[in-house]
């Protein structure tokens, strides 16, 4: 093992240390503890065991158990002026594997959740085409559809972070992405029922929401792996994720991923909407900003142990978190224990998709000292997730958007756990 | 009718609209009602491409009540016109209980004007005047989103004095009898134009490719220069203090 790698959690010595002090607790032998007496949850008989529990007509639309329901989305009421446009957290450190449940997807919206009827929603495409359409959502589920799990992230998660350590737990500095499987029609279907003009240069896509959300997308990428969703987790798409219809931009920044879709224009330039010109550009240090940041580079972070989820067992412990890239798929993922002195490569369990979140453990042993840990992403294109030191010195403090650096927990002898900065 | 009349028919109807004759058929159907048009859509066979023959053709009617937005080079600006002084009014009335009077806003609300000048400033102010490139750009918002809560309620000079007082809240124009329309619209540049360029991360940043990281000592002494408790921002939820078995 790692134990010339990472100080004492990782070494053989650490574990069998631990393991004696924990005694019988850990299962070494058939001895009772010093006054240990019988657990009553094994030894009495439990409700739930004796009397007769809901039956199938009570749930037709199950929901998590109620000991789950401090598992939710939350917002920070200090960030933005009203409700109605803002964004909420998904709650990373309480979830596993790669898919995020439909409820739990962080919610942005500009101007509320629009309500639609399917039956009154229209996706009309006109501009620079053969000829402007309208389809209905049954026109829509009548064309072939396809299935992609796809990360979506906000290119301003963490970027409350460029200053320094500021939100305690990674549902705020990470909780603006969620990872879906998506079912709908590729935007090339729609676009080739059209026709596009010799001239397209550029989309916008608009929703029907009270903020009219619009962005300019180019053409190649509209006709690369753009799809227009009507589903998501295998059910018809939420409300607040753009019920009926939203478009799936994979790898690129949330923003742009317009939902309750409803107009696609055609044209030979961009459109220099206000989220692409006032938001979503990135101010660097000498004034002068960046636009159309499309893609969201490579970036991970450790979902456990984290603020929300301190450590609370010395002995053996999981550490995990999430990865993924906007340019391909996670080759990599590294983690370290001591601030970046030293690292090891984690383990990748589950799907390794394209432009997908992508899930990684390191299985550690703690002896309750201070640990500060981190991880580091690597994508298929040989990016390298850079630290937050790195990420200044070329863009300076002021970007909002697109900080993609390494994350910094500090594990204190108690197990609690905060974001800090580390020089 | 038999079933190949009316079929022939409609595809004459549907030669029709795509030649942009929409007036003529429009008379017996209402914009909106796809169901009833979905022979209609079949365009000529010399324009067909493969297609799947589903959805309708958008009606003009149905194009111009969507196609509301608005470029730097002018395309989609309506016809229209407004001044500094009518969009005062205007203002003061529907967003500054938001904006400010001056557009210095309200609380966490958005600031339109000022901030000139400090894009390198430790704290900069990304105004209209400040830092938004394009003026479309605002006729656009207004257009499609503002007021906040009541989108689609002003009309075309409206948005034209809205915009007209804009550019002078923030010293864009000075005259109170400026009136900004159409013509002369695209005439007006706003002073950040020239400071946005394209994406350069992959140049800009090559640094952060193709490198071999290091995985042993890496580095000397690490330290706590920064904590998020010291700020104490984030939002408290029923958390207990750890217990550690």
């Amino acid at each position: 093992m790692a134990s010339s790698i990472i100080r004492n959690p990782l070494s053989r010595r650490g574990f069998l240390g631990a393991a004696a002090a924990l005694g019988a607790g850990a299962g070494l032998g058939a001895a009772r503890a010093e006054g240990q007496a019988p657990d009553p949850l094994i030894t009495e008989v439990q409700d739930w065991n004796r009397y007769l529990g809901d039956g199938v007509d009570k749930r037709p639309y199950g929901a998590p158990s109620p000991f789950e329901k401090h598992v939710v989305r939350r917002h920070v009421s200090w960030l933005t002026a009203s409700p109605e446009s803002s964004v909420n957290f998904t709650p990373l450190h309480e979830l596993d594997g790669i898919i995020t449940p439909s409820g739990l997807c962080f919610e942005r919206h500009h101007g509320g959740i629009a309500e639609i009827d399917p039956a009154n929603h229209r996706l009309m495409i006109h501009g620079l085409v053969e000829k402007p359409l309208v389809f209905t959502m049954e026109d829509l589920k009548r064309m072939p559809r396809e299935n992609r799990i796809y990360f979506l992230e906000c290119a301003a998660n963490s970027g409350m972070e460029w200053r320094g350590a500021q939100l305690n737990g990674c549902q705020f500095t990470h909780g603006m992405v969620h990872n879906v499987m998506y079912t709908g029609v590729t935007l090339k279907t729609l676009l080739d029922e059209a026709g596009l003009k010799p001239n397209a240069r550029w989309l916008m896509l608009e929703g029907a929401d009270a903020a009219g959300m619009n962005r300019s997308l180019p053409v190649e990428k509209a006709l690369d792996d753009v799809l227009i969703a009507f589903g998501m987790n295998g059910e018809a798409l939420r409300p607040e994720q753009g019920y009926p219809l939203r478009a799936v931009i994979p790898g690129w920044e949330g923003n742009l991923w317009v939902k309750w879709l409803r107009r696609i224009e055609v044209g030979d330039q961009p459109w220099q909407a206000r989220e692409e010109t006032s938001k979503y550009t990135d101010l660097l240090a000498d004034g002068r900003s960046r636009r159309f940041t499309f893609y969201m580079d490579a970036k991970s972070v450790v979902t456990n142990p984290s603020p929300q989820a301190p450590l609370k067992h010395k002995g053996r412990n999981v550490l995990t978190g999430i990865a993924w890239s906007g340019r391909g798929h996670i080759k990599r993922v590294d983690v370290s224990l001591d601030g970046g002195r030293n690292w090891r490569t984690a383990r990748i369990d589950g799907p390794v998709l394209d432009k997908s979140l992508t899930r990684f453990y390191v299985d550690f042993d703690w002896q309750g000292e201070a640990l500060l840990i981190q991880s580091r992403a690597m994508d298929s294109t040989g990016y390298v997730q850079p630290t937050k030191e790195d990420l200044r010195k070329v863009r300076g403090v002021n970007s909002i958007y697109h900080n993609n650096g390494i994350q910094t927990w500090h594990v204190r002898p108690d197990g609690e756990t905060e974001n800090v900065e580390i020089g | 009718m038999s079933r190949l009349a009316r079929t022939a028919l409609l595809a004459g109807a549907a030669a029709l609209i795509v030649l942009g004759v929409g007036p003529l058929f429009a008379k017996g159907q209402k914009p909106a009602k796809p169901e009833a048009q979905k022979a209609e859509a079949a365009p000529p066979a010399a324009a067909r491409v493969a297609k799947l023959n589903l959805g309708r053709v958008a009606l003009p009617e149905e194009i111009a009540a969507w196609d509301t937005d608005v470029r730097p080079d002018g395309h989609g600006l309506p016809p229209g016109k407004g001044t500094v002084k009518q969009g005062d009014e205007i203002f003061q009335a529907q967003c500054a209980a938001c904006h400010g009077e001056f557009g210095e806003g309200a609380g966490r609300w958005p600031v339109l004007a000022g901030g000139q000048g400090s894009l390198t400033a430790d704290r900069p102010e990304k105004t209209i005047g400040s830092f938004w490139p394009d003026l479309s750009t605002v006729f656009d918002y207004i257009r499609r989103a503002m007021p906040y809560g009541n989108a689609h309620s002003l009309s075309a000079d409206e948005t034209y004095a809205l915009t007209a007082y804009l550019l002078y809240l923030n010293d864009l124009v000075k005259d109170e009898d400026f009136e900004l329309s159409e013509k002369n619209f695209t005439s007006i540049k706003l002073p950040n134009a020239k400071n946005f360029y394209d994406d350069d991360r992959e140049t800009a940043e090559k640094a952060f490719w193709g490198k071999t990281p290091c995985m042993t000592n890496c580095k000397g002494e690490v330290k706590i220069t920064g904590r998020a408790a010291v700020l104490d921002v984030t939002p408290e939820d029923d958390k207990t203090a750890p217990k550690v078995d």
